[in-house]
């Protein structure tokens, strides 16, 4: 089946983005289980709509509407960075590994929409128009937001590049 | 728009798709040009790409990683074929006992089916709705892609034709179908709705098996959910939503939608 195949290529992508979203595999996981038995459930609503292209935009949406859910049901506030299991093979040197901790650390910091928005334009390469539809919102959002979670993942980085000396970040 | 003669301002916006490499050529280079005088707004958009790239770093593996087994099957149509015959199995095993028990009990009280009251499917109908609708996982027992064969098991098990209604134009995708004890061990079917941001609705059908009343809609509200129902011919439908997500006019145009269809 045409569609499911289509849905099945998105995997390795709603996996990562949901690894970069929460923090840690097994939750990120489970998010994308659930987001694939959902998307299996409508599959049909999304054919007629865009039987051309990917699905990825909807099964992003999909999965934007869950964890939205979770924020909601105070699961998903937790993002725990699992940087302490060495499970990523491509970190080539110390340096690197020592900011790919930071890196995990400074998203930890971010609320979730911004996070979102961050990973949809700057991991996913969604264009502004698509990342507005997967989330819902005017594309004035997106720029906004994107213009704010990236300011404070800056500061922050900054901040840990600067020894952790706390510092105010406006 | 005379962009020729005066370049349009760039803003902020222009940095990002700039970070993001979204401008299509002549504004990208108008930006470059811009951004050559402007050290601060450089190093901004410097530092953008730069978390572009970070990201990337840190998160790309997983595209090669190895898919979770899981993952596939979740990835596959809702029931392998041992996991639903054996479910299958054990429902029919408890309608056996629950219809043998119904006919006994029938014999002793003499109680005609008839005397069950109208009164009990709205209520039935919202208890099941309120079960199945928040399941993520399992919300039906048999998906909408195994249509035919959903049609012909609850025509089976609730002894008449029944087909679950098509109701995508009014927003609504199937999602399948489940079987449900009745009252008196009967057995009842329940079909499941969802519209593309996720409300759902559920279509009770139980066989009444009383010859063909007609009644008009009517409707209840029994907790948080609103209930549309009618008799028809031998079945007993209710159409339930959660009162929030449904007015009584949006629950009514989808009622009268699968009325039209029971009754072409």
């Amino acid at each position: 089946m045409h569609s499911r195949d289509a849905i099945v290529a998105e995997i390795p992508r709603l996996r990562r983005y949901a690894h970069a979203l929460l923090g840690e595999a097994n939750r990120a996981d489970d998010l994308v289980q659930d987001t694939l038995e959902r998307a299996l459930s409508r599959w049909r609503l999304w054919q007629p709509l865009g039987g051309q292209g990917t699905p990825r935009a909807w099964l992003f949406a999909i999965m934007h509407n869950l964890f939205i859910n979770q924020l909601k049901a105070g699961k998903a506030i937790d993002y725990r960075p699992d940087d302490e299991v060495p499970d990523l093979p491509t970190r080539p040197t110390q340096e690197d590994a020592l900011g790919l901790r930071d890196l995990t650390r400074a998203l930890a910091t971010l609320p979730g929409d911004q996070r979102e928005i961050l990973l949809l334009i700057g991991l996913e390469e969604l264009s502004y128009q698509e990342a507005a539809k997967v989330l819902g919102v005017p594309l004035g959002t997106v720029m906004s937001r994107l213009s704010r979670a990236r300011a404070r993942l800056r500061g922050v980085l900054d901040e840990e590049a600067g020894g952790g000396i706390l510092k105010v970040i406006k | 728009m005379n962009s020729q003669s005066i370049p349009k301002p760039i803003g902020e916006d222009d940095l990002h798709a700039q970070a993001d490499n979204r401008l299509a050529g002549p504004r990208r280079a108008e930006v470059d040009d811009w951004l050559a005088s402007h050290a601060q707004e450089a190093g901004q958009v410097a530092a953008w790409r730069a978390q572009n790239a970070l990201l990337h770093r840190a998160f790309d593996n997983i595209l090669e990683s190895p898919l979770p087994a899981r993952l596939v099957d979740a990835s596959r149509p809702r029931r392998s074929a041992n996991h639903w015959s054996w479910r299958m199995a054990a429902v029919v095993a408890w309608l056996a006992l629950g219809g043998v028990a119904g006919y006994w009990l029938r014999g002793d009280s003499g109680l005609a089916p008839d005397s069950r009251s109208l009164a009990s499917l709205p209520r039935q109908a919202a208890i099941a709705h309120a079960v199945y609708t928040p399941e993520v996982r399992h919300p039906v027992e048999v998906g909408a892609e195994q249509e035919a064969h959903l049609s012909a098991w609850l025509s089976k098990r609730l002894g008449a034709p029944l087909k679950p209604p098509h109701l995508e134009t009014a927003g609504y995708a199937l999602v399948g179908g489940r079987l449900l004890p009745g009252e008196g061990g009967g057995a009842v079917a329940q079909f499941m709705y969802q519209s593309a941001n996720g409300q759902r609705l559920t279509l009770y059908v139980r066989n009444d098996a009383s010859g063909s009343r007609e009644t008009a809609f009517r409707t209840a509200q029994e907790g948080g959910i609103r209930v549309f129902y009618w008799l028809d011919g031998r079945f007993g439908y209710a159409l339930s939503g959660e009162t929030a997500a449904f007015t009584s006019a949006e629950l009514l145009r989808v009622a009268t939608l699968v009325y039209r269809q029971i009754n072409p």
